[in-house]
């Protein structure tokens, strides 16, 4: 079904072999016939290794899991792009019908310092982890929480912080900025829980410790070049990092630590 | 009937709104100084396994979380689409704590525990009070407070959502919370890391065998306790809305340690999922069931119209309302298209197989907004505007604004995957293996068969009975994490805080991780010809056409052979690349195909015991005259909990199931 235009194409991938993180990596190229524009990007590599594994080669390594675009495990950096030439997808929502017969077509994995290669095109992406645990959440143990509807939120407000909050975590943000800035990802967080009532009591902290975790991490500078913006899968927006840095001045002059 | 003695589901006395606050006010304690010396590890971090951990964490407890992502944000709850139940009652349509748990055992076709189920409709309030103290920016009014909406199997609007993004939001609040038990050093994680064993020491569970993915080497961890909050076992399908990486495992060794497997042929069909499209398929894609409030489910009135659809001679969109057969309003007038899962992918599955399929494959029918787009949300929204006597097509301009606030980012999905936009056609959907309702029987603490060992969320039996209600899985897991587990591991530490961190160095563990090493070993000197997915594709597709949607005893028998050829096959052939003391996802994928093997053949055996049709089990020997599902209460009333003797040998518990509070009927949404 779906593609009513279902037809095959032929490509030639030139894919980043590296056998672990203290190794050389070079590219590698591997042709692709009769390759369904159904299908999506990374059922190709399924094809591909299981081409490759009958062949007793060492198939390629790449992260995803959940394959509808929502955990932020894909993560493939294809043609000079994080996720691919298509706006508002992941890798793993990425079909072949976005490509052309004869295409050569360039995957990667991440690349920043803080993202370190694991294989081929997984890499370690827990800093981000690390960041959320200086200050990405509300200190609310469970059990002490009145009942939901004592708390108004304007929708507006409530709209807005589900935006930022509809972050993945994938960190094509990263990928894309020439300083290998985590400023998104983020300010994402910090906008989610500024924009919210619950959010207030810990929002000096938050800005300042996930701030400085971030520079911790080795995350680059951000220079509004909005690189960030415009490859981010989920439409997180460049307000949320004017936010971020309104919250974080105001919280530089005012804090009494 | 008699329970077996090896069953004691430990639920309390008294009568049924009294258990669990009762049971909670006189369990015994731990002081805080004790607490911190009880070492608990969870398995997976999803929505049950992350909120557990961090609550535990929050209590006192040292805690270790293992899951195999790269980050606990990752685990598949965060697919999740529609929303989480709560009996609130915010909406003022009649919903209590009673009515939520009713609807839980009848969607479950009787075959749920009473207690169980109404602990979990008691906790659901807290469960959202919990989530907007986290910062979860669930879907508002205008007025700033919460807004709901309605999923199958129910008349009140319940339903709590994040646009179509819930499990991700929940998750991410359940995350942050364990993230900051992290920070403060009271959680230690370990991502990559992949459960391959259980470690039972005289009895008790005291610890795991866990492969560090990225360097391969196995490690020993002790716990006084072990929580397993692994997930379901849809893949063993192979296709199914499960995320690739979701898998049997972590439930499976601890099956073959002695762990009861519950209830294990019952799984959810989903009606609402995008219809396979090829032979590369990897997974399939639900679409949320909260479409079910907007979208109309129908196939054409003749089968020559569904033939020239097929044909791509006629566009749905030409047919006429008067041909049109929208057989869920028909049949069930009055839940509509908002009947329970089952019934809904059974009456999609007889109106595809007997000829109206609407794609190529002939296994497809439309869910179409077109209707409630114009007259639902088209005309209140020209009202509000003041536009008189609106033509149809501004009616459709100004609804299609509304679809898009509440449905924007499933109808996105949805072009992506199959490059056709559903607000100009109607969507094409077939159902598809979502859920598991079974998993390891556990008692009312949430225990299974071994001591120390617990199963919650979608790895645990113990809620949804035959089937589950939409919206309740997330409701369940975090029930679990957050407000059952923290009480009742309690119940089971109380007693050993006088046990001392047992050394990884006891024979115990060196056993074990032996064993784990062995069987890795084992894999790469099968050195065969065949990759890995050509042996589970093999094994889900018996498994879809043999145990799936509908069931019957000779195909169940034919089945249980197949899968035993598939897995002699797969030790005599398969090809696992690469070696073990590296990063190598075709090992990880390997183990886990030859756990599904197994399960398989369980999973028919469990459906070929059971001679009576009962929610998301169909067995065409037993349905009604109108084709409805038929129980038989006299014999089937238990759970079906199966201990692992041997290979392919297996000896079957019931735990009879008493009804003292719901009059067990026939279920019916007509």
């Amino acid at each position: 079904m779906g593609g009513n235009s279902e037809k095959t194409i032929n490509v030639t991938l030139k894919v980043w072999r590296q056998r672990n993180a203290n190794e050389k990596g070079k590219f590698e190229n591997y042709e692709m016939k009769g390759v369904s524009t159904d299908m999506s990007f990374l059922e190709m590599f399924d094809v591909l290794n299981d081409r490759l594994i009958t062949e007793g080669k060492d198939p390629i390594a790449f992260d995803h899991d959940c394959r509808e675009g929502i955990c932020g495990m894909c993560s493939m950096y294809i043609n000079g792009q994080p996720h691919g030439p298509k706006q508002g997808v992941t890798t793993c929502q990425l079909h072949m019908r976005s490509f052309s017969d004869g295409d050569s077509i360039i995957v990667e994995p991440w690349r920043s310092a803080a993202f370190p290669v694991i294989k081929d095109l997984a890499v370690n992406r827990s800093a981000f982890d690390r960041i959320i645990s200086a200050g990405g959440f509300i200190s609310v143990n469970t059990g002490n929480a009145k009942d939901a509807n004592n708390i108004l939120i304007p929708k507006d407000a409530a709209d807005k912080a589900f935006e930022a909050a509809a972050c993945i975590g994938c960190g094509a943000c990263v990928a894309a900025c020439k300083n290998g800035s985590a400023m998104l990802f983020v300010s994402a967080k910090v906008s989610q829980l500024a924009l919210l009532p619950q959010g207030q009591v810990e929002k000096q902290d938050r800005v300042l410790n996930m701030v400085k975790h971030m520079d911790e991490e080795g995350f680059g500078n951000c220079t509004n070049t909005g690189a960030c913006e415009a490859e981010c899968p989920k439409g997180i927006s460049l307000e949320n990092i004017a936010r971020m840095n309104r919250e974080y001045l105001g919280a530089s002059f005012t804090q009494n630590k | 009937m008699a329970t077996s003695p090896k069953l004691d589901s430990k639920i309390p006395e008294g009568v049924l709104e009294q258990k669990w606050t009762k049971y909670r006010s006189t369990m015994p304690l731990i002081n805080p100084a004790n607490k911190r010396n009880l070492e608990v590890i969870v398995v997976g971090s999803g929505l049950a396994g992350a909120s557990a951990a961090a609550t535990l964490a929050e209590l006192g407890y040292s805690v270790k979380v293992f899951c195999f992502q790269d980050s606990p944000r990752r685990a598949h709850s965060i697919a999740a689409q529609g929303g989480i139940n709560a009996s609130k009652n915010y909406q003022n349509d009649g919903d209590s704590i009673y009515r939520l748990f009713y609807e839980t055992v009848k969607g479950g076709d009787y075959r749920a525990r009473e207690a169980n189920v109404h602990r979990l409709s008691e906790v659901s309030g807290n469960i959202i009070d919990q989530c907007v103290a986290q910062g979860v920016p669930f879907a508002r009014e205008y007025g700033g407070l919460l807004s709901n909406r309605s999923f199958g199997g129910t008349q009140v609007q319940r339903t709590f959502y994040a646009a179509g993004q819930t499990g991700q939001q929940l998750l991410l609040g359940a995350y942050s919370a364990l993230q900051r038990q992290v920070g403060m050093g009271k959680v230690s994680l370990y991502t990559r890391h992949e459960m391959l064993d259980i470690v039972n020491i005289e009895g008790k569970c005291r610890g795991i065998i866990a492969r560090n993915l990225i360097s391969g080497k196995l490690e020993r961890y002790f716990g006084h306790a072990v929580l397993l909050c692994t997930g379901g076992y849809g893949n063993v399908f192979f296709l199914s809305t499960n995320a690739m990486g979701s898998n049997v495992t972590a439930a499976w060794k601890a099956h073959k340690r002695g762990a009861f497997f519950g209830n294990p042929c019952y799984t959810q069909i989903h009606p609402t999922c995008i219809p396979v499209s090829g032979e590369h398929q990897s997974k399939l894609t639900l679409m949320s069931e909260s479409l079910r409030n907007d979208g109309r489910i129908w196939v054409p009135k003749r089968k020559e119209d569904a033939e020239a659809i097929r044909a791509g001679k006629l566009s749905p969109n030409s047919l006429k309302e008067d041909d049109r057969d929208y057989y869920l309003e028909r049949r069930y007038p009055a839940f509509g298209n908002l009947v329970p899962r089952d019934v809904a992918s059974r009456a999609a599955k007889e109106r595809c197989d007997a000829g109206f399929g609407v794609n190529k494959t002939g296994q497809a029918v439309y869910l179409d907004f077109s209707y409630n787009m114009k007259f639902k949300y088209g005309k209140v929204e020209a009202t509000i505007q003041g536009i008189e006597n609106p033509s149809e097509k501004q009616l459709e301009d100004l609804g299609r604004a509304v679809i898009k606030e509440k449905y924007g980012n499933l109808f996105d999905m949805y072009e992506q995957i199959t490059g056709v936009n559903p607000y100009q056609n109607p969507m094409q959907i077939y159902p598809a293996v979502h859920y598991t309702m079974g998993g390891l029987w556990v008692d009312y603490n949430l225990m299974t068969t071994v001591p120390g060992l617990y199963a919650l969320g979608e790895a645990n039996f113990s809620d949804h009975g035959a089937n589950r209600l939409g919206a309740s899985a997330l409701m369940q897991g975090l029930a679990d994490g957050y407000f059952v587990i923290p009480y009742t591991v309690g119940v089971y530490l109380s007693g050993e805080i006088r046990t001392k961190p047992i050394p990884t160095t006891h024979e115990a563990f060196e056993k074990a991780e032996q064993e784990v090493k062995a069987r890795i070993e084992k894999l790469f000197a099968v050195n065969g010809t065949k990759p890995v997915d050509y042996f589970h594709r093999h094994l889900g597709k018996v498994m879809w056409e043999k145990c799936g949607m509908a069931r019957n005893a000779a195909d169940l028998k034919s089945a249980i052979t197949d899968i035993q050829k598939i897995r002699e096959e797969f030790w005599k052939d398969v090809r696992v690349t690469g070696k073990a003391d590296e990063f190598n996802p075709e090992l990880e994928k390997a183990g886990r195909v030859a756990d599904f093997l197994e399960l398989g053949e369980l999973m028919c055996i469990d459906a070929l015991h059971r001679n009576e049709s009962c929610g998301g089990h169909f067995r065409e020997e037993f349905q009604t005259e109108e084709g409805e599902a038929k129980r038989d209460d006299d014999n089937f009333t238990y759970v079906a909990a199966w201990e692992m003797k041997d290979v392919s040998n297996w000896e079957l518990h019931k735990e009879e199931l008493k009804y003292e509070n719901i009059k067990i009927a026939q279920r019916s949404y007509k």
